[in-house]
């Protein structure tokens, strides 16, 4: 009955693909229809021959890794493709010629590939997987909702591929972070209320009689994400046979909108998600609970009230309404202190271990992670302000600022809960090698000073010059100027990137080798090795 | 009064003074006196259960097992 079921939706959508492969009106849906017409006629097959046959019950007395571990060679995955296609695109910045003059390689196509990958494609498999493992671990409890959770990874993994090909076909409604157009808005949205679901039926059905903080803060990133996506992608398409959609908003009412949006997904995808890995990884590698639960409470709350307001210091000197202007300042200066509470928890949950540190590499990624997000949520509330925002916006030191966060904090973060995940759910006694976890750690952050350094200079050089003006009142540097002498910070930007790629190209193989040569664990582990 | 400013009105007013208790209130329950035992419990979640979920009857919830 539900393969039948099954069998009839799928064959839809499949006629229905094929109908939008040939109307379609632009290249990116007719290739996406294309590839949604692959994808469900090969579920079809799978179903139909599926149909009949034994399936086991899943065993409730054991918790549901195997989702985690394809999460884990996903997030791997995009990691490498999406630093990949940075360094390119660094690259590109600084050697104009690599634009290889076709449309489907140029920055304006690779870039939204690149933030994409890694903002979504990395960090999202990751914080999935996290939450995934966090959720059943803190819960006592086996995932919620059977294959449901399966539906999740491999629905999350087709939007990423739609868009991905979409940005290079020169799909994108151009909002940034959310270019995807509203079919693929629709799809991440039913996706999303699935792993809501996987999420909170699990905690429902708890065995443990509190919600660990971690899952408050899993649970305020779905949640939020989710409004979000919903909110800022409202949009009416001109042809249900098209890619081409109107947003709901005009004017600055949409800017606001927007922006609200993007500075929320920082916030909510790329802190509130990530502080949950932090509040699971860094006790656990540790070896030692959290040093203030109290203080933790205090953090997600304080974070919570006071993000949302954040989102129009991305708009300062526009036409938005001053007093706007000066909200999202002063509440992105608020955010220092829960931001700090929370870096100083998870730094003194290491009080009385922090000789770890000098034998446990993985444990000390996890706390540059930490330290990261103390430094960039202090540059960003000082970049908030309007009178520093005036020298440093639409200059690159946004962009050290964004990298410093996301490769220091999303990126170290994950790597350690990579390194934490890999020998457990593959049931290995340890790592294959630690030292080339040292030396992912060292490049990764030599990487990141490079690239933080040299946009800092670039991007002050940039804002000086573009407002220095002689004593009759015109400007004195052509915009040309400004960028011709940046050619030198962009070269050493692009080989911190690389750094940073190598570093993560070393954590593969380490993982890799971990799974395929490591020692099994001496007692067997209630989770089979694959 | 068009719903605008009606709404900025009641934003700036009671919204704001509602939200701003309610928020006080959390940090005053966070930090309220003779919570420490229940937060040191709960602290320790991430520490147990670590290789298999609790079994269905619910017994014995606060047994520490694993590391």
């Amino acid at each position: 009955m539900a393969s039948a079921a099954k069998l009839i939706v799928l064959g839809f959508i499949a006629a229905f693909a094929m109908l939008g492969a040939s109307w379609g009106r632009d290249l990116a849906y007719q290739v996406h229809m294309l590839i949604i017409l692959a994808v469900s006629a090969g579920l079809f097959i799978w179903v139909l021959r599926g149909i009949g046959e034994e399936k086991p019950a899943p065993a409730q007395n054991e918790y549901m890794d195997d989702v985690v571990r394809a999460g884990v060679i996903a997030t791997a995955f995009w990691g490498v493709v999406g630093f990949a296609a940075g360094v390119f695109i660094a690259f590109q910045l600084a050697y104009p010629a690599l634009n290889l003059d076709l449309p489907y390689t140029a920055f304006s196509r690779l870039r939204p590939l690149h933030t994409s990958a890694v903002i979504f494609a990395f960090g999202g498999n990751a914080l999935i997987a996290t939450s995934f493992y966090v959720v059943q671990r803190t819960s006592a409890a086996r995932l919620w909702g059977g294959n449901l959770a399966w539906f999740v990874f491999w629905g999350y993994q087709l939007f990423i591929v739609l868009a991905a090909t979409g940005y290079v076909l020169g799909g994108t409604q151009s909002r940034e972070y959310a270019e995807p157009e509203w079919y693929l808005d629709l799809w991440l949205t039913v996706v999303w209320v699935a792993y809501l679901a996987v999420f909170m039926g699990t905690i429902i059905k708890r065995k443990e009689p509190h919600i660990y903080v971690a899952n408050w803060f899993f649970l305020a990133f779905i949640v939020t994400v989710a409004m979000l996506h919903v909110v800022n992608n409202l949009a009416v398409p001109v042809s249900i046979w098209g890619s081409k959609s109107y947003s709901l908003f005009s004017g600055v009412q949409d800017a606001l909108t927007q922006w609200w949006y993007g500075h929320n997904a920082v916030g909510f995808f790329l802190t509130a998600g990530f502080l949950g890995m932090m509040y699971y990884f860094v006790p656990k590698q540790a070896e030692r609970p959290v040093y203030s639960y109290k203080l933790s409470i205090i953090h997600f709350w304080a974070l919570i009230f006071l993000y949302i307001w954040a989102g129009p210091h991305h708009l300062h000197y526009t036409a938005l309404p001053d007093w706007a202007q000066t909200l999202g300042m002063v509440f992105s200066v608020m955010l220092w202190m829960p931001s700090w509470g929370g870096m100083i928890n998870g730094l003194m949950t290491l009080s009385g271990a922090w000789d770890k540190l000098r034998t446990d590499p993985v444990l000390r990624m996890l706390v540059v992670s930490v330290g990261f997000y103390g430094m960039s949520t202090f540059e960003g509330p000082m970049m908030s302000i309007k009178a520093v925002n005036s020298l440093s916006h639409y200059t690159d030191w946004t962009i050290g600022h964004v990298h410093s966060g996301a490769l220091g904090w999303n990126g170290m973060i994950t790597f350690g809960a990579l390194y934490f995940l890999t020998p457990r759910l593959w049931g290995r006694k340890q790592l294959y090698s630690l030292s080339l976890v040292s030396w992912h750690f060292w490049l990764a952050t030599i990487g990141i000073v490079l690239y933080a350094a040299s946009m800092w200079v670039s991007g002050i050089t940039q804002g000086l010059m573009w407002r220095e003006y002689d004593s009759l009142g015109f400007l004195v540097n052509s915009f040309a100027d400004t960028v011709a002498v940046l050619h030198p910070y962009y070269v050493i930007r692009a080989l911190g990137g690389l750094l940073f790629l190598t570093g993560s190209l070393i954590m593969v193989y380490n993982l890799w080798m971990t799974v395929r040569v490591g020692e099994p664990k001496a007692a067997p582990a209630a989770v089979p090795a694959q | 009064m068009d719903t605008y400013t009606l709404l900025r009105q009641f934003a700036d007013s009671w919204m704001l003074l509602v939200m701003t208790l309610l928020f006080v209130g959390i940090v005053a329950f966070a930090l309220r006196p003779g919570s420490r035992a229940l937060h040191r419990e709960i602290a320790n979640i991430p520490l147990r259960n670590d290789d298999a979920p609790m079994p269905a009857d619910g017994a014995a919830p606060s047994v520490k097992k694993g590391n």
